[in-house]
């Protein structure tokens, strides 16, 4: 019974770990539908085929050829590097050693894929991490990434080094250990794996007995497989939630012409009836009040649409928006990824007050207490944020939504802005200037 | 070429029961603004030239609404979307050519779904088009060899893909094009989008058009060429706050292409 117990222990860990998963990705499902409807199934084809290219295939990515290369290496590597985590799981539950080791070639043509991957996703994390920290590159050191998500980020960049050590210690050790052939390592057939990474550190292993070089492989093994199980439970704490909502997030993204902005069916319906000559200014709207929304606008996540509050758990808070930002780049309080990064941590705590079932007032909301009216109006909706955004966020359309609920609901523009508006209702242009002089200009002199 | 414009509206073309071919949707600025107002009349001196069939809706024109739903007022924009939609119905007009590309916008992509449904152009797109059919002529001219940056106005740029129908024009001017620092899909904004245009900016270090205008100064151009009448104020004011006025002009490119011909 005793031999089995590793087996046992690791089929428990892996449970556990899955179980806290799904547990997580519940509440992200329940948060996300805290959003208002919106139908984004159309045009299915053209969807799948946006998410290949610009989720799978990362072509936005390279618009910033440096970090876009070292991104897809990382990206590249944590795929493939995933397929050997398969390996890892069936061993650890069969108790095999191995158990793909029946491929030959392919087999060592994998492994070996597997460590030039991991070496290189070692380089290119180091240089992440000296990029963050060393370089003032200005997307990295705005106000709203001081703290926790500058500490998120330079966590996952540990977590992937450590990952990536554990993983060459273990195959050097294996090699090691089949060197010296030790039972249940070595194989009549000779070498399992080909290590053309790992096999340099073996000078480190040197003169160590089976005993020990078991200890420190079994040791690497088991931190590697646990260290990918605590990696996938800090995703829903991370902004590293993006490497599994990007490809959701892309394939619903727009795919409209980005000056298209949606019209307010309910605004319709109303200037509609307005404009009828035979309507009956007295009568019962059409279908009763519910086509009446309860208010225009955003002043809260919920009054956001689903799609908008997946985008804010996608942010992977890499401030492209923000450096492409006109209002930004001028100094104004405006901050596109700032507005993403607001909307989910207001989402998130709307998401804990229900977790304690508590109600969730207006008192602390997304308007004022997490984005202010002065980032808002600061906007110049020119879309350089959405067009920036490698995997499809839209932030205008959450900026256009709350100045929608700051007219429709409180008139709170600013005083010129309410100028302009009044003259577009009085002489139809935003100047005062009356409408009957509008052809003036063409009996002036040519 | 004569002094006089001229200019037939809708009105007297269904008085003859005639239907031009596009409809030229002028805009607030360029009815009232004295800077835009050189562009429309650019524009219709071209239109003319080329015999272009065309009428305005002059009186009966108002504001699209761009700047009421950018401002975050859905239902002002509406008002003013139907009500232009009802005018434009009410002619049975089927093509649209604007010198805003906020106007070109709005009617393109909004007025759809509210029942307003034309063939919408730019107007660089519209002389392209002739340029094309072989109805414009447009060869070197007075800007052969001028170095000229062209400024991507947001709303025909990145919120419409039009990058090229502009610099196609600028190119059979002959002129040396330059690119500024931020240009096409990655086009700086000039200031006044989003209804930023009818209200102080917030506070910051500073304009955004001022930025813009260090981004065009830095290409050393004899003119920056734009085809926004809002972008151009903004450049316009830009190049003033550096003191450049006397050596960098700041033209729509119907205004290049018309000065070219000297019409």
């Amino acid at each position: 019974m005793l031999e089995y117990l590793p087996q046992i222990l690791f089929i428990i860990v892996l449970v556990g770990a899955v179980l806290f998963f799904i547990k997580n990705v519940s509440s992200l499902k329940r948060n996300i539908n805290l959003g208002k409807e919106i139908d984004q199934s159309d045009r299915k084809d053209q969807r799948f085929k946006k998410m290949m290219r610009v989720a799978l295939g990362q072509s936005k990515m390279v618009a910033r050829p440096i970090a876009g290369i070292l991104h897809i290496i990382v990206y590249v590597g944590f795929i493939i590097i995933n397929i050997e985590v398969l390996e890892i799981m069936i061993d650890g539950i069969a108790g095999t050693h191995r158990i793909f080791g029946f491929l030959g070639p392919v087999y060592d043509f994998l492994i070996s894929s597997f460590e030039i991957l991991a070496f290189l996703v070692l380089v290119s994390v180091i240089l992440f991490w000296i990029r963050r920290n060393m370089m003032n590159i200005k997307r990295f050191m705005s106000k709203e990434l001081k703290g926790w998500p500058k500490n998120d980020a330079n966590y996952i960049l540990y977590f992937e080094v450590v990952l990536m050590v554990l993983f060459l210690t273990m195959n050097a050790t294996d090699y090691q250990l089949q060197l010296l052939g030790a039972s249940h390592y070595a194989s009549e057939a000779g070498i399992t794996g080909s290590f053309p990474i790992s096999q340099y550190l073996l000078p480190l292993f040197d003169g160590m007995s089976v005993e020990s070089l078991v200890i420190v492989e079994r040791t690497a093994w088991w931190l590697h497989i646990v260290g990918i199980l605590i990696f996938l439970n800090y995703l829903y704490y991370s902004k590293h939630l993006h490497i599994l909502l990007a490809f959701p997030n892309v394939y619903f993204s727009r795919l409209d012409d980005l000056g298209k902005f949606k019209n307010l069916d309910a605004v319709t319906k109303e200037v509609k009836m307005m404009m009828d000559p035979d309507a009956d200014p007295y009568a019962e709207p059409e279908g009763g009040d519910d086509d009446i929304p309860e208010k225009f606008g955003a002043s809260d996540v919920q009054d956001l649409n689903w799609f908008q509050l997946l985008s804010a758990y996608t942010c992977t808070e890499c401030g492209r928006c923000t450096s492409e930002c006109p209002a930004n780049q001028t100094g104004k309080k405006l901050s596109p990824r700032k507005i993403m990064m607001d909307t989910r941590d207001r989402l998130e705590e709307v998401g804990q007050k229900l977790n304690n079932k508590e109600e969730v007032t207006a008192d602390n909301q997304l308007l004022d207490n997490y984005i202010s009216r002065e980032e808002l109006w600061a906007c110049t909706t020119c879309n350089a944020c959405v067009d920036a955004c490698p995997i499809g966020i839209d932030p205008l359309s959450i900026i256009m939504d709350m100045r929608q609920y700051l007219v429709m609901e409180e008139s709170a523009a600013p005083v010129e802005l309410n100028n302009a508006m009044s003259n577009i209702e009085n002489n139809s242009a935003p100047w005062p200037y009356n409408q009957q002089d509008r052809l003036d200009w063409a009996k002036e002199e040519a | 070429m004569s002094d006089s414009l001229n200019v037939p509206t809708m009105a007297s073309y269904l008085a003859e029961g005639k239907q031009p071919e596009v409809l030229f949707w002028v805009g607030c600025a360029g009815s009232f603004d004295d800077r835009a107002k050189k562009i429309t009349k650019a524009f219709v001196k071209i239109l003319n030239n080329t015999n272009v069939d065309f009428a305005v809706l002059g009186t009966e024109e108002g504001c699209t609404g761009d700047p009421a739903k950018r401002a975050g007022n859905e239902f002002l924009f509406q008002m003013q979307a139907m009500t232009n939609i009802e005018v434009l119905n009410g002619y049975e007009v089927k093509k649209i050519v604007t010198a805003c590309p906020h106007c070109f916008n709005t009617i393109k992509n909004e007025y759809p779904s509210l029942g307003g449904n034309y063939e919408v152009v730019h107007h660089t797109q519209f002389l392209k088009q002739l340029l094309n059919e072989g109805r414009l002529k447009v060869e070197g001219g007075k800007f052969k060899g001028k170095r000229i940056t062209y400024h991507d106005p947001c709303y025909l740029g990145r919120a419409n893909g039009e990058y090229e129908a502009p610099r196609d024009l600028l190119r059979k001017l002959e002129v040396e094009l330059v690119e500024m620092k931020s240009c096409k899909s990655k086009g700086l904004c000039c200031g006044a989008g989003g209804a930023q245009m009818f209200k102080d900016a917030e506070k910051g270090d500073k304009e955004v058009n001022i930025h813009r205008t260090e981004q065009a100064v830095d290409v050393k151009p004899d003119v920056i060429a734009a085809g926004c009448p809002f972008c151009n104020t903004m450049m316009t004011d830009g190049v003033k706050n550096k003191e450049k006025q006397d050596d960098i002009a700041v033209l729509d490119v119907v205004e290049m292409i018309a000065n070219a011909e000297d019409l």
